[in-house]
């Protein structure tokens, strides 16, 4: 489409293609350039179009990018976050002794306050395992319980004193190290029946608790191809076919169990394996086929929180039922905690609300208030003009400015303490103001002039006719601005990180000088921890944030739905 | 917490002022008959009451309460015996005033407690019962008086609704300049304390200097004691975090408001627009969380893949992230500039025989630019702006590079690590965040001044 598409031309071309001879110099170059035009079109069009086809795919292919950026983003969030919701227990049998609770006999209640309640749980979990004897494998087993366990029996026993002296089943709290191997984000585990007859032989010269395990099938193939693929170069001469190869904690780890033992694979032929006990076997017999199993922690032993005797604690605990995930309560109950299974989103929520109310409750009056005047009431000079110019300008102003605002003018130099809702909402007011108002402005826009003319004509005064008649019409359309910049001061964060509100805050906040955080600055909070177990609280705590994000968002938009009015 | 009561009582009074004011109006007029006597209706002198009792008391609490405190203070200061004082840095200052305080209100102090303290904290409780008290009096006087003044007042010929709306429309002229008011705030607060800053470091260092390390030293003869203050390696960072930003969201954003817009179905359109839309509605903080446990360690990933060194923490994770953000941002403006290019110019197009893609390219594209333009500044001030993504994503390292794939910092997140936790309003360290503030708010506030222009004028000359 360079050359301009004169009629002139177009006659031309359509003469062309009729005349059949005329194959000579110079009438052929002038024919050919009377072709030129149709022809040019012609043989451009497949280019064109395919040109018009790419268009149109990138055009497609950068929605179906922006669209896949959200279904991305909410299963990555959603894919971390819904474990949170659910808690591992460990049931325990805990014998309520009187001489460690109250050997004296006063059930004072300070005294039960005090009383060794970890000692309990610990002494309840250490007869579940006798078999645990070594002082750093009590370590490790104790590891399983909670700091939030003894407070659990704490609570039980203030709640009512008659359980002293008698054994309960309860259900205590587990730790987060054993919560996400029951989420299964330690290790994967395969388990594999055996296929042959296993025979149990004790290795000569060895430890007490070493035992070989030989099966007539090939049921350690699994361990052979691992070690395969760990072998390192400079043990390849080392090998032979058939050797003894020894299993490192870099590789994944490798238990049998068998006659209600376990036994952890440390080196192993395709035929027999040798290993420790980690949990003593029943009888010494042989096992049929199908009787016992193979398992295979697919993470190196060396890259995981809970090494392998304390997996197979938690697999024990599991077989006998004993423990089991449950509905995470705490979850919404519980305030800040250092420890990832006893953290909650309570104290964030409570202090969200409290500054969410104040917020509200400063920004809509001024906002409609502002709006009105702007509106209805200011001449066109240029305070109005520059009043309007400073309200677009303010809503485009990075939302960290207010923060800086907040700690200049309202802590520094009117004196309001930091970390609290009051402050916050402070903050939060000036920064969603300009929606507001802008909001409430279109509000008032969009009531037609003859309303407020038919009202002035009956005698009202200009404000009774914005207050009786204008404003109840327009109200509906502010609250939905009003719910949008809610809903924008819920989700922010950056300015509250300046003015204090990052504390670490345990108790639930009771009141608008209490100090607080807010449930986005929990989040960042939380998303800080080194430890695992906060991935899904943080992401769980997203997910909360999001849904009442949603609800605000649906009753603007039902709101705007139920009142919207054509004139 | 007394003010809150003080608040309620006061509330609680221009409620009975209310309903003397009616009451009064009424039966000056000669009972519910003589209404008609009044110069307006009975419930305009009631709020006039209200108004008297209410509104000089509530001015008073709002000015005394953030008064207060600084008064009393200044008071104790005063009397105290010079010899604990002098000598004294602000910081020492601060943190004697902090240990007064907590001591009056029975909570933990972190300094020695001598009895020159307890003395002052003492001075400083018995001077704050005082002042409270004081308020109580005042207000309540002052509620008192307003309501008896109120009731001389009424009669028939009062002219309650015009008093009353005269009121009612200075608060709505005192609110409106609230916006006024907010940006002289933000602009005293930042412009005074940079002024501060620029007196300990020069402008000339902060705006060109190379080196960021803004360590303060603990004690006098600390080494490295002085810190540098040079904001080239942050400035840097924001523009790299902002460009990969960019290089997402713009292509992206425009492309699908073009498909969005010329090409889509309406039904295609009514549920692909709101749900792009739903990126912008996510908070920050979300994103910042993506950015730093999922992007950034994939990014990683996909590095040591292709042999390469990548930061855990690095600009291209935070700037891919920010992009993101961003497109429903793009794309919702675009959609508006080539809506409001008129339906007349691309019918001309197409008579010419020129394809959709031509159309847009070649017409709309040209026409709508200006718009596109200033659409994008306003996403480029978003970016340079935002703060979360990049305080949990970009890092700390103030690093001077041209590799995405490194560390890089950015100006907001050193005002956030510069002011988070506790401050001294005296150390250059916390100044320079009021610094980094300025330059921040003036080229957002510069940005958005040209975009919110060019996108004004642009509908102007299609309406």
């Amino acid at each position: 489409m360079n050359k301009p598409f004169t009629p002139s031309s177009a006659s031309n071309t359509g003469l062309s293609s009729t005349g059949p001879g005329g194959d000579t110099g110079p009438d052929k170059s002038e024919r050919a350039g009377r072709r030129a035009t149709i022809d040019i079109v012609n043989a451009s069009l497949g280019r064109r179009y395919r040109a018009e086809r790419r268009f149109r795919f990138i055009g497609m292919s950068a929605v179906v990018i922006g669209l896949a950026f959200v279904a991305i983003l909410f299963a990555d969030i959603i894919g971390k976050g819904y474990s949170a919701f659910q808690q591992t227990y460990i049931r325990l049998t805990v014998d309520f002794a009187a001489e460690v609770i109250d050997p004296e006999g006063t059930r004072d209640r300070a005294v039960l306050s005090d009383a060794n309640y970890l000692k309990l749980a610990r002494d309840a979990l250490a007869a579940r395992f006798p078999e645990v004897t070594q002082r750093a494998d009590k370590q490790a087993l104790f590891g399983l319980l909670s700091p939030g366990a003894p407070q659990q029996l704490r609570e039980m026993v203030m709640a009512d004193p008659g359980i002293i002296g008698t054994t309960r089943e309860v259900w205590v709290l587990a730790d987060d190290d054993a919560d996400m191997f029951m989420k299964g984000r330690s290790t994967p585990i395969d388990i594999q029946r055996g296929a042959g007859l296993a025979s149990l032989i004790p290795v000569e010269g060895g430890a007490d608790d070493q035992i070989q395990v030989l099966s007539t099938a090939n049921d350690f193939s699994d361990i052979m191809s691992d070690l395969d693929d760990f072998r390192t170069e400079d043990r390849v001469d080392a090998t032979s076919p058939g050797a003894q190869e020894e299993l490192t904690p870099e590789m994944p780890s490798h238990l049998v169990a068998i006659n209600g033992g376990l036994v952890k694979v440390q080196q192993a032929t395709s035929a027999a394996v040798i290993g420790t006990l980690i949990k003593p076997l029943a009888t010494a017999t042989d096992a049929q086929p199908g009787q016992w199993a193979t398992m295979r922690f697919g993470t190196p032993e060396n890259d995981r929180r809970l090494k392998d005797p304390v997996v197979a604690w938690i697999y024990d605990l599991g077989e006998a039922g004993d423990i089991e995930k449950r509905f995470n309560s705490l979850f919404f109950t519980q305030g800040a905690s250092r420890e990832p299974e006893l953290a909650g989103i309570a104290g964030a929520l409570m202090g969200s609300f409290y500054t969410l109310v104040l917020t509200l409750l400063l920004s809509f009056p001024v906002g409609v208030g502002a709006a009105l005047y702007l509106e209805e009431f200011a001449p066109r000079n240029w305070l109005t003009d520059l009043i309007e110019v400073n309200i677009n300008n303010l809503a485009a102003v990075p939302s960290i400015i207010f923060g800086l605002l907040g700690l200049a003018v309202f802590i520094n130099f009117f004196g309001i303490p930091r970390s609290t809702p009051l402050v916050g909402a402070l903050v939060l007011t000036f920064m969603t103001l300009p929606t507001i108002i802008i909001a409430s402005r279109s509000a008032l826009q969009s009531v037609p002039p003859s309303i407020r003319e038919a009202a002035l004509g009956v005698g009202a005064s200009p404000l009774q006719t914005q207050f009786h008649h204008v404003l109840p019409l327009a109200i509906p359309g502010m609250l939905t601005g009003a719910i949008l910049g809610m809903a924008r001061a819920l989700g922010e964060t950056a300015p509250l990180l300046m003015i204090g509100m990052v504390a670490f805050i345990v108790d639930t906040p009771t009141g608008f000088l209490s100090p607080s955080t807010v449930l986005p600055v929990q989040i960042y909070l939380w998303a800080d921890s080194p430890e695992v177990g906060f991935v899904e609280r943080t992401s769980a705590a997203i997910l909360v944030l999001l849904a009442f994000l949603a609800v605000m968002n649906l009753a603007a938009v039902l709101l705007r739905r139920k009142f919207e009015r054509r004139w | 917490m007394s003010s809150s009561v003080l608040l309620l009582a006061l509330l609680a009074l221009m409620a009975v002022a209310y309903y003397a004011g009616v009451k009064r109006a009424v039966s000056a007029a000669g009972g519910p008959a003589g209404i008609k006597h009044l110069h307006s209706l009975p419930g305009y002198y009631g709020f006039y009451a209200a108004l008297w009792a209410g509104l000089p008391a509530l001015l008073l609490l709002g000015l005394w309460a953030s008064l207060q405190d600084n008064f009393v203070l200044s008071l104790v200061m005063a009397q105290m015996s010079p010899d604990l004082v002098s000598g004294l840095s602000d910081g020492q200052l601060s943190l004697l005033v902090s240990d007064i305080q907590n001591l009056a209100r029975g909570n933990i102090v972190a300094g020695e407690v001598t009895p020159a303290i307890q003395a002052a904290a003492a001075d400083y409780g018995r001077l704050q019962d005082l002042a409270t008290l004081a308020l109580w009096v005042l207000a309540l006087a002052s509620g008192l008086g307003g309501l008896t003044l109120a009731w001389l007042r009424i009669a028939p010929t009062l002219r309650a609704r015009n008093r009353v709306e005269g009121v009612v429309r200075v608060i709505l002229v005192v609110f409106s300049s609230i916006a006024i008011l907010t940006t002289l705030g933000i602009l005293l607060s930042v412009v005074f304390e940079s002024l501060l800053f620029f007196q300990k470091v020069s402008v000339i260092e902060f705006f060109f200097g190379a080196e960021w390390s803004p360590q303060i030293a603990l004690r006098k003869d600390q080494v490295g004691a002085s810190g540098a203050f040079g904001a080239v390696p942050l400035f840097a960072g924001t523009l790299m975090v902002t460009l990969i930003a960019m290089l997402i969201a713009v292509p992206i954003g425009l492309m699908a408001a073009i498909y969005l817009s010329e090409y889509a179905s309406s039904q295609v359109r009514s549920w692909a627009k709101p749900i792009l839309e739903v990126l912008a509605g996510i908070p920050t903080v979300v994103y910042g969380f993506f950015a730093a446990l999922t992007v950034a360690p994939l990014i990683r990933d996909l590095g040591e893949g292709l042999g390469l060194d990548v930061s855990s923490e690095s600009a291209l994770a935070a700037g891919l992230v920010m992009g993101i953000m961003i497109i429903p941002f793009v794309s919702s403006l675009s959609d508006d500039v080539i809506n409001a290019v008129p339906q007349s110019m691309r019918d001309g197009s197409y008579a010419l025989g020129a394809t959709q893609s031509e159309t847009m390219r070649r017409v709309i594209f040209p026409a709508a630019l200006p718009g596109i333009v200033g659409g994008v500044l306003l996403a480029v001030s978003r970016a340079i702006g935002e703060t979360m993504i990049v305080v949990m994503a970009a890092g700390m390292s103030a690093n001077l590079t041209w590799n995405p794939l490194e560390s890089v910092t950015t100006v907001t997140v050193q005002i956030v690590a510069l002011l988070t936790g506790d401050q001294e309003f005296d150390s250059p360290k916390t100044l320079a965040a009021f610094a980094l503030g300025l330059a921040l708010f003036l080229v957002t506030l510069i940005l958005n001044v040209i975009a919110l222009h060019i996108v004004r004028k642009y509908r102007e000359q299609y309406e």
